[in-house]
């Protein structure tokens, strides 16, 4: 055959290339069963076992069968792994009836065979003849042979494989020879490795027999192969290795080993093991970059030098190939540039990649490779044309893109454009700088130079390669177009940006678009065409606004202003500027600058008046506070008012501002309480200075840039009594916050600030504005009352307004008008009458001038005094309270008119004086009838109120007083509470009688009570008052009371009632010296029936025969009463009855025990007829039952006058007494009746019924006697009651 | 080493930035701005995970030709930015790591103060020398 003159087959690096195995032995039987064996050995795959504890991989094996030659053993020192053969087969077969061709082809071997010296491996195929003697005479030594040549290449992998055909055997039935051929074999060539022969039997038929040899064929195969890979490649590893090792040696050369260590990855990659493969080459990239750095770090390796030569040749990255042959000749031939070996490299690891399927690690790979080579090329300063790198990059970029685009459909890329981005922005951004560098952008084009330049980097780029030639889009043709001139570098550069753009937004890369952006609009004004750059800075100035970038705000306003100027745009421009100008990240210069373009443009614009420009003030100058005076921020009506703000310039230089004005919103709110003078010189006690808060400009702006809140408190009143009905907080400027935001309003427009036009404005002009704080002063004199809101500052420079549309906190002053009033109020809590008290006068002269004899004129009440001392001073204060002056005060009484000379006061002035009143007890307090407790109520002649025990009676004077103001008088009620209370009392001791005086001083003074008398001012000569007081004066403390009694004596029978007068002097117990005598204080009051008529004596007998009485036991309750006069003038009335000149009268008495001490038994009641005699005495005997033991009282003996049904008079009892009575009503009708004692029965039914029941019916009624006709001898009477002896079990029965 | 350290607030303002002083400021306040385009999609890409694994350190944000730019988030969604020389090759990860650690130790010392008002800038001399060292190590 054509063998051994014929070159070696070339090597094919694609992905073509597979192990190589080789074939000797018998050609024909090879080639008969090559199909099936090419088709069977990659179908099941086998365990890689792999040496350096690196992971089992299960692999598909595939080989390059080849006809054995011996130039393609591998001579010493040759480290190519690819030509490797890793196993040799001979083949042969067991018996062979014709002289077949394979038969010359093992002789034309046998040839090679004297080359054999040593033979490690082979598979002997011998397809066996069936006689020996073939196989002695022609295969033995054909084997012999190849194996000799294996053994000297020292190649220990072979195999040999020996067809044996089912059907000969059959006829031969002889299995002994063949079974020796395949023995003598494995004894003549596998001493001890008898495995290395292996029988195929009937390869070509289809038998179970059949499928069990190919499988037992293919296992050994596939196994010996591994083990040759793991036996080579562990070798070829090692010896890199060593290699490796020697890197620090004077002569190692990185190429070398780079090729060395390729040739594995080749290896790798043949066997589909790209991890493996990609390993390799990461390997290699590191060691080189670690070189490098080293190399940077000063320990420079000598071949480095090599790649640090001049860049000549920037053709960017070549990946439409799997293997860059050129390159790597390159390499191999160490002529490499840095650029050269990175792209050869990254190419590699490109091709792996893709296989791997991760063309997104390729697109990241890219970017870091780029990044790397341009800073290894800067490290190892190796010299670089200007604009090679970029040209580099750029064709780099592209072709990364392009090849991943190549490899994945559109869906893909797009969901993965994070990672395809950053090759699109670099690649822009190198091809701006190559524009820039080349004066591309500029607007006149490219100068000489610059032509120059495009020429020489063009050259660089060499001729295009044939792959890309057809490629309409190459980044090659790309580049070369974009050069050549200003409009196709323009197109190129926009898809560009455009695309960068368009991808960075729609992955969220909001920012990275905006940067884009503003590369783009540089190139925008490079060209001279703001408004197409406007955009894209708006954009990104709104970004950096939202969130508050100090410095990209600033610049991008830099540019924003330069566009905004270009463009016309007055009045951004002239907005932008002022933020400029008031930038501290500026220079100081070109803040001035942008001050003077301000300033300037106001002054070019003087003569066209009317046109307005309205900027926001916060970037001019800053309020920060704003002080009223007065402070309180409340003025009269014309008084005057001054603000005085503190502006603070941000401007970098002094401006002279023609105006500054302060637009104030007016409103009269008239039902307002809080609106009124009162109120508000009172309540509004604010130091008068608000502060401003200060904008925090670093900090972002709020997204929603909303006026502040403008918050008032709300209360609503009901118009009838003033009560409060509902409160709540108002927001006045609701129309601004609920606005629809404009979507696209830009945050430098001034859409926000609108100039308002009001009525009422503060102004202060011709003031020049100092950089910092300066102050300025408004003046206004207050007009109208009512509240006054500042709303909008402006500063006016020329036509350009500057204007803070809104002040918050919100500020206000209020101006009010005031009617002149006069107000009288005690100086204590309330005035006591007969005693000085000191009453203020307060006039309040509101809108009216107090002129010098302006006076007030009081018409003097009766019984009140005012008391003038020499020296009486005002004092005049201005409405705010602060002392103005004080002036002596004359004040002059006649008769009727008390007449007060005012000092003269200006308007609005407070003038306030105290005086001195005196209320005279005027006329004596008269008591009416005693109660039946002795008590009078006190009712005054005048108004009085009396409301609780504890409370002073009061009187009220009314003083009527003519003001200078006015021609109507102002009446004024003082009330003046008398401090003492009196009341008086009877007493009786038989017909003794005595009158008590109780004095209760129920003031909060002390007082000192003297001459205490009580008269009898009908002055009765029968009768006498003899007092049996102590000496005078007494004294009287607050809250405390005393008593007088006087006896009253009479020589002849006493008049049925007796008019009595008490008088008290009474003056304050510290009050000092009193200026004038004071009228004592008088009590009138009346005693009716005082005479006593009827002596009761009652007496509680113990049982006969016992000393005591006894709890349980009865007792005898003995009553008598005793008359004590003849026929009075008080008895005459319906009960007395008139018979034979006797008189009697009937009367009821009843005995009633309130504290249940006492069981009475039987009748506890009845009625007596008594004659009316002196000295008749009725007795009457009753049982009582002592309930309790000890000293008891007695019970009540009550007495009552038994009147006729037929009087006209009304019962004189209270409910109360009908209650107690216990029983009595009904009684009473019956008489008599001695059953009456059913009292406690008949208790709650019978009262209940009493008041309606008696009214129709004609019934005797009952009257009470008067105290003081009725005497109780017995009356604090006890008696001593020893408990029973088995008070135990006490049983009390009561009847 | 570092030659731009940030920490910027949660709503992306920035609470401190300095950079080397011999260096354009503006630079890398456009760097760091940008960067925070890759800060967010790392948080919100992987927020779930980082949160249970408590990995503050959001790597490699993107590399630039002469510089890198690492980004760090503490749990309160404060991001920490630096930016490093590309030349510097010898700054390993994990010293980018104890880096980040350092200042994140420094900025909770800030928020301790309790004159510090969360969101303000921050002015502390301490922090501003943590920030010093970490600039000066190298250069």
């Amino acid at each position: 055959m054509d063998a051994p003159e014929a070159p070696l087959p070339p090597v094919i690096y694609t992905m073509e290339n597979k192990p190589i195995v080789t074939c000797a032995g018998d050609q024909n039987l090879f080639t008969s069963i090559y199909p099936t064996l090419s088709q069977q050995l990659p179908r099941e795959p086998m365990e890689w076992r792999r040496s350096y504890g690196r992971a089992p991989k299960m692999i598909h094996l595939e080989s390059n069968f080849v006809q054995f030659k011996e130039e393609l053993l591998p001579k010493d020192g040759n480290k190519a792994l690819l030509t490797f053969p890793f196993l040799h087969i001979y083949w042969t077969e067991c018996c062979l009836l014709k002289m077949s061709p394979s038969f010359e082809t093992s002789i034309t071997y046998a040839r090679y065979s004297g080359h054999f010296s040593s033979v490690n491996s082979c598979l002997f195929c011998a397809k066996t003849r069936l006689d020996t003697e073939v196989y002695k005479a022609t295969v033995k030594d054909d084997l012999t042979k190849w194996q000799n040549v294996l053994k000297a290449h020292s190649s220990v992998d072979w195999l040999i494989v020996v067809v044996e055909n089912d059907a000969k055997k059959k006829n031969k039935t002889n299995i002994l020879p063949r079974t020796s051929i395949v023995d003598k074999i494995r004894n003549d060539f596998c001493n001890k490795q008898s495995d290395r022969c292996v029988v195929l039997s009937d390869p070509l038929k289809d038998s179970s027999r059949t499928q069990e040899s190919w499988n037992a064929f293919l296992t050994k195969l596939r196994t010996s192969l591994l083990m040759s890979f793991t036996k080579n490649l562990g070798k070829f590893e090692d010896d890199m290795r060593t290699l490796r090792e020697k890197r620090t040696e004077p002569g190692w050369s990185f190429c070398d080993y780079f090729m060395v260590q390729e040739e594995l990855a080749f290896v790798f990659e043949m066997l589909q093991q790209f991890e493996d493969a990609l390993v390799q080459y990461d390997e290699l990239d590191a060691l080189f970059s670690q070189y490098v750095v080293n190399f940077g770090a000063g320990d420079g390796a000598n071949w480095l030098t090599f790649f640090c030569q001049p860049v000549k040749s920037w053709n960017g990255l070549i990946l439409r190939k799997p293997i860059d042959m050129e390159k790597r000749e390159l390499i191999q031939r160490q002529e490499a540039t840095l650029l050269d070996l990175r792209s050869y490299l990254f190419s590699r690891q490109c091709t792996l990649l893709l296989f791997l399927q991760r063309p997104w690690e390729v697109a990241q790979r890219a970017l870091e490779l780029l990044h790397g080579c341009v800073q290894e090329l800067k490290l190892l300063e190796v010299s670089v044309p200007p604009g090679a790198l970029d040209c580099w990059v750029f064709l780099s970029c592209l072709e990364v893109l392009q090849r991943i685009e190549g490899c994945c459909d559109r869906a893909q890329i797009d969901s993965n454009i994070a990672h395809t981005v950053g090759l699109w922005s670099y690649a822009t951004e190198k091809l701006k700088s190559l524009g820039y560098l080349c004066g591309l952008v500029s607007e006149k084009g490219p100068n000489s130079e610059d032509l120059n330049r495009i020429v020489d980097l063009l050259a660089g780029l060499g001729a295009e390669r044939p792959e890309t030639a057809n490629t309409a889009q190459s980044p090659y043709k790309k580049l070369k177009e974009a050069l050549s001139s200003v409009e196709a570098f323009e197109k190129h550069y926009l898809d560009l940006s455009h695309a960068a753009i368009e991808m960075h937004t729609s992955i969220g890369r909001l920012r990275s678009a905006k940067f884009v952006g503003k590369d783009l609009a540089e190139f925008y004004m490079r060209k001279k065409s703001p408004q197409k750059a406007e955009v894209y800075l708006q954009g990104a100035l709104k970004n950096y606004l939202a969130e508050g970038w100090a410095l990209p705000i600033t610049h991008t306003r830099k540019q924003l202003a330069e566009c905004q100027k270009h463009l016309g745009q007055t009045e951004n421009y002239l907005q932008t500027s002022s933020l400029l100008a008031s930038d501290h990240h500026l220079t100081e210069d070109e803040r001035k600058h942008f001050c003077r373009e301000i300033l300037s443009f106001a002054s070019r614009q003087t003569d066209s008046p009317g046109q307005k420009i309205v900027l926001p003030l916060h970037c001019f100058a800053q309020l920060r506070d704003l002080h009223f005076t007065p402070s309180n921020a409340v003025v009269h009506v014309g008084g005057v008012l001054s603000v005085e703000i503190t502006l603070c310039s941000q401007m970098p230089m002094p401006v002279h501002v023609e105006q500054v004005a302060i637009n104030v919103h007016f409103s009269i709110e008239k039902n307002n309480y809080r609106k009124t003078a009162e109120w508000l010189t009172k309540h509004k006690t604010s130091n008068g200075t608000i502060n401003f808060p200060t904008e925090t400009s670093p900090l972002p702006v709020p997204q929603n840039n909303l006026p502040a809140l403008e918050l008032y408190e709300m209360f609503e009143r009901s118009p009838s009594d003033n009560s409060l009905n509902t409160t709540g907080i108002i927001c006045k400027n609701v129309h601004m916050l609920l606005r629809r935001q404009e979507s696209s309003t830009s945050l430098e427009t001034s859409s926000g600030v609108a100039l308002e036009d009001g009525a009422h404005v503060l102004k202060c002009s011709g003031v020049t504005l100092e950089p910092g704080a300066n102050r300025i002063t408004f003046r206004t004199q207050a007009r109208e009352p009512g509240t006054y809101t500042l709303r909008q500052l402006c500063a006016s420079v020329g036509p350009v307004r500057f204007v803070l549309p809104h002040l918050y906190p919100p500020v206000q002053y209020d101006v009010y008008s005031q009617e002149p009033q006069l107000r009288v109020e005690p100086l204590a809590d309330s005035l006591l009458a007969g005693i000085p008290q000191k009453v203020k006068f307060t006039v309040t002269t509101g809108h009216y001038t107090v002129k010098n004899g302006d006076s007030l004129q009081l018409s003097n009440a009766e019984a009140m005094l005012i008391l003038c001392h020499a020296e009486n001073r005002a004092v005049i204060y201005s409405n705010t309270r602060e002392k103005a002056s004080d002036a002596l005060l004359r004040v002059q009484s006649s008769d009727k008119v008390t007449s007060i000379s005012l000092p003269a006061a200006p308007a609005y002035h407070v003038i306030e004086f105290e005086l001195e009143v005196l209320s005279l007890p005027s006329a004596p307090v008269t008591g009416g009838e005693s109660s039946v407790l002795g008590m009078t109520e006190s009712h005054g002649k005048h108004k009085d109120t009396q409301k609780a025990g504890q409370c002073m009676a009061t009187t009220d004077h009314k003083v009527s007083i003519d003001c200078p103001w006015s021609i109507y008088s102002t009446v004024i009620a003082l009330t003046f509470s008398v401090p003492f209370r009196t009341t008086h009392s009877l007493l009786s001791a038989g017909t003794r009688k005595y009158i008590q005086v109780c004095v209760q001083n129920l003031s909060e003074l002390d007082f000192e009570l003297s001459d205490g008398h009580l008269v009898d001012p009908d002055s009765n000569a029968d009768l006498r008052l003899v007092p049996l007081n102590a000496k005078s004066p007494q004294h009287i403390h607050s809250k405390q009371s005393v008593f007088f009694v006087w006896e009253l004596k009479w020589t002849r029978e006493p008049p049925p009632s007796l008019r009595c007068r008490f008088s008290v002097g009474s003056s304050p117990a510290s009050g000092g010296r009193l200026s004038i005598p004071l009228k004592p204080y008088t009590y009138e009051f009346r005693v009716e029936n005082f005479f006593t008529l009827y002596n009761v004596r009652a007496e509680i007998l113990p049982p006969s025969g016992t000393e005591h009485c006894r709890t349980g036991s009865l007792c005898s309750l003995e009553v008598s009463i005793t008359r004590l006069s003849d026929l009075l003038e008080v008895d005459k009335d319906e009960a007395l009855t008139e018979s034979d000149e006797y008189f009697s009268t009937k009367l009821m008495y009843e005995v009633v025990d309130n504290s249940s001490n006492w069981a009475v038994c039987g009748k506890s009641s009845g009625v007596i007829s008594m004659p009316v005699a002196a000295r008749a005495t009725h007795r009457v005997h009753m049982e009582v039952m002592p309930l309790f033991a000890g000293y008891l009282p007695l019970p009540d003996v009550r007495l009552f006058k038994y009147l006729p049904h037929h009087s006209a008079h009304s019962s004189q009892l209270d409910a109360d007494s009908w209650i107690e009575s216990d029983g009595l009503s009904v009684d009473k009708h019956v008489d008599e009746q001695p059953d009456g004692g059913g009292g406690g029965r008949c208790r709650g039914s019978a009262h209940l019924a009493s008041g309606g029941e008696h009214r129709g019916l004609p019934m005797p009624r009952l009257q009470a006697l008067p105290p003081g006709q009725v005497f109780n001898a017995s009356v604090g009477t006890q008696v001593l009651v020893i408990p029973s002896k088995d008070d135990h079990v006490l049983e009390v029965s009561v009847t | 080493m570092a030659v731009c350290v940030a920490v910027i607030a949660k709503e992306n303002y920035p609470l401190y930035i300095r950079s080397a002083p011999t260096e354009n400021e503006l630079k890398f306040h456009y760097m760091v701005h940008t960067s925070l385009d890759v800060v967010d999609e790392k948080i919100s890409a992987m927020g779930k995970a980082l949160v249970d694994q408590r990995e503050l350190y959001l790597g490699l944000l993107y590399p630039t030709e002469d510089y890198k730019v690492y980004g760090y988030v503490t749990n309160s969604k404060v991001k920490f930015v630096m930016v490093v020389d590309s030349s510097n090759t010898a700054l390993r990860d994990n010293e980018i790591r104890s880096m980040f650690r350092k200042l994140h130790n420094s900025y909770t010392d800030v928020m301790c103060n309790p004159f510090y008002n969360p969101g303000d800038r921050i002015q502390s001399r301490a922090f501003d020398s943590t920030v010093t060292s970490m600039m000066i190590q190298v250069c």
